[in-house]
């Protein structure tokens, strides 16, 4: 593949949050003391009026945005992943998703792509936290210019909504003119012997591991799954039924993320063979986020071998 | 004499509505008697004296708003907002059943309820939410936030705390149902949280005290919360669990039980012999 532009997910974010404010003066952006860090620092800049720092209170981040959202505003909060979904999660559950609100919820840090902070910065469980609750919608862009799209549709979204999004660099992919519909999954390339899901970062790593398959001989689909909530049962079914082998790919751990997910609409629907990338029930680890994607598993040389593990398990069934 | 007259008005509104309240929990089996009692003069005071609002609007944007945050004492919501004519008053005899408008910790599909709560500590910090978006709004509406003591345990409400004064939300009216009982026993045994004026004077709050059973006291602390600028206000209104019903008043096992029909007998019988003698105080009058 050719070079890559690097920009973060959070990038993305940021810009989409300026977009949104010169256009809609309802939209107003909580932080938590991570201003900068979060991007909501841009949004800042720009209106410092709808800028509310609540302080390290993320539980009050959240209530505070439901009080914004029930008088007809459409707050953004943010922070880092783990903070913004799981030590806030009794007040996402009750005070934002029961209510149905308007809350957005801008996790970045994602993954563990986060790299030197280590486990406790590296939130690999959020997509399973807030995928489980009514209401909610997740999103996991792929790239920057995705996370801009995918800002401003959460903000046009009636109800409450998990961006989840990256620190480090990740290649842009994805052009501006590209479809993007919450819940609606992108079809990159179109294979026959399997098919790969992903979403975030590993969208990227899975196209090489597209290239790389070709050259072995398997023609693989190859599916963005930025929305895994309300999640294309379609897209799954479809994939299913063509390739008879899926693969899913997440920077997540595998227990109630993506590919339980993916799982839970095939096993039902049309059940075929499925590996699951990600990590593996365990926590995260610091260093820099090329060494830790090598070192939990999560590279294209790794979404290979699983594919190739699916085609030969589908033959031999 | 007027002013002796509304007040006799006002208490026997109280029992009037406490009565629902036990009819209530007596019909439901289930429910939070003691939190709910010590709610009745607050609401009664609330709705029938301090707040501006639209019964048959209950989105009326420029509405004062009620955020009761201990959802357990909903009864006592459901009571007033009937009464107000918010929802008819046959609603008030499905709490707890299966379809109904009225489940057992309060959920914003019910009209006049703003928030859904259940999960202690949550409300403060949506009460500032609100009142961050009427300052943005230039709208004069008021938030009045209904807390227990125990909730008081919760570490959001602390950190609410700190964001109504740092945002100087003079819109913010704190109630705290300071009736010294939660769960497992006296609030000061489980987790004293010592002198609580301090506590809230510290957190920046102007802090009122009141006696959350007397119509005078109370009026009292809401007009002087609402000539306090620039920060929030605290009424700290001491109550008594299971207020009105004798066999109930302090007693910490009636937290989270209804009364059987004997105890439901006695409640009523209690109440209106209460009701008699205000009575005839009133023809008196
Ligand atoms: C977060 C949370 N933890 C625990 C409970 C269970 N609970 C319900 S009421 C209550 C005690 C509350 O005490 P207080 O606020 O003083 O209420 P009151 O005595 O006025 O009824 C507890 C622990 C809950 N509803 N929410």
């Amino acid at each position: 593949m050719t070079q890559k532009k690097m920009i973060s997910t959070r990038d993305g974010f940021g810009k989409g949050l300026v977009e949104l404010g010169r256009k809609n003066k309802n939209i107003v952006v909580l932080s938590a003391d991570l201003t900068d860090s979060t991007r909501a620092g841009w949004f800042q800049k720009e209106f410092p009026e709808r800028l509310f720092n609540l302080g390290v209170a993320e539980q009050d981040m959240i209530g505070t945005a439901a009080g914004f959202a029930l008088s007809g505003k459409i707050p953004f909060a943010c922070s880092f992943g783990v903070f913004a979904s799981g030590r806030a999660w009794d007040q996402i559950r009750v005070s934002a998703a029961y209510m149905n609100l308007n809350v957005k919820i801008a996790g970045t840090h994602g993954g563990i792509s986060v790299g030197p902070d280590g486990a406790t910065h590296q939130a690999i469980e959020e997509i399973a936290l807030m995928r489980i609750l009514p209401n909610m919608k997740v999103i996991v862009p792929c790239d920057a210019i995705e996370a801009q799209k995918a800002t401003i549709k959460a903000a046009e979204t009636q109800g409450p909504v998990y961006l989840r999004l990256g620190r480090s660099g990740s290649p842009v992919i994805t052009t501006e003119k590209e479809e993007f519909v919450i819940g609606k999954a992108n079809v990159l390339k179109k294979g026959k012997d399997v098919a790969i899901f992903a979403c975030g970062h590993m969208v990227y790593e899975s196209l090489l591991a597209w290239e790389e398959l070709q050259k072995q001989g398997i023609s693989a689909t190859v599916i963005n799954l930025h929305t895994i909530k309300p999640l294309d049962s379609a897209a799954i079914i479809r994939a299913a039924k063509e390739t008879g082998a899926i693969v899913s790919v997440e920077e997540h751990t595998l227990a109630g993320g993506v590919g339980s997910a993916i799982a839970e609409v095939m096993i039902q629907k049309h059940p075929v063979i499925m590996k699951m990338v990600g990590v593996k029930d365990r926590f995260g680890e610091s260093g820099d986020p090329e060494a830790l994607y090598k070192f939990f598993g999560l590279t294209a040389k790794d979404i290979v071998k699983a594919a190739k593990q699916a085609v030969k398990e589908k033959i031999k069934r | 004499m007027r002013k002796e007259q509304d007040l006799i008005k006002l208490k026997k509104k109280a029992i009037a509505l406490r009565k629902d309240i036990l009819k209530m929990l007596y019909l439901a089996g289930s429910g939070h008697p003691g939190g709910s009692l010590s709610l009745v003069e607050i609401m009664t005071c609330l709705f029938y004296y301090e707040i501006n609002y639209k019964a048959k609007e209950p989105k009326w944007e420029k509405r004062d708003k009620v955020i009761l945050s201990k959802g357990h004492g909903c009864p006592a919501l459901y009571a007033i907002l009937s009464d107000r004519g918010y929802f008819k008053r046959e609603e008030l005899w499905t709490l707890r059943q299966l379809g109904s408008k009225l489940q057992g910790h309060p959920s914003i599909d019910c009209p006049g309820v703003e928030i859904s709560s259940g999960s202690l500590g949550q409300g403060l910090s949506i009460s500032n939410g609100m009142a961050l978006a009427n300052k943005m709004d230039k709208n004069e509406a008021r938030v009045y936030c209904i807390i227990g003591d125990g909730e008081m345990n919760e570490g959001q409400i602390w950190e609410g705390a700190m964001t109504a004064s740092h945002y100087s939300l003079e819109n913010v009216c704190l109630i705290v149902d300071h009736n010294k009982l939660q769960i497992d026993g006296p609030c000061c045994d489980i987790k004293d949280m010592e002198i609580l004026s301090e506590k809230l004077q510290s957190f920046g709050f102007e802090v009122i005290q009141a006696d959350g059973h007397d119509f005078s006291s109370l009026i009292e602390a809401f007009n002087k919360a609402r000539t306090i600028k620039n920060k929030p206000q605290a009424i700290i209104a001491n109550t008594i669990k299971g207020a009105g019903i004798s066999f109930m008043e302090n007693k910490v096992e009636w937290h989270g039980v209804a009364p059987n029909k004997e105890q439901y007998e006695k409640g009523i019988e209690e109440l209106e012999a209460a009701f008699k003698i205000l009575k005839e105080k009133n023809e008196k009058v």
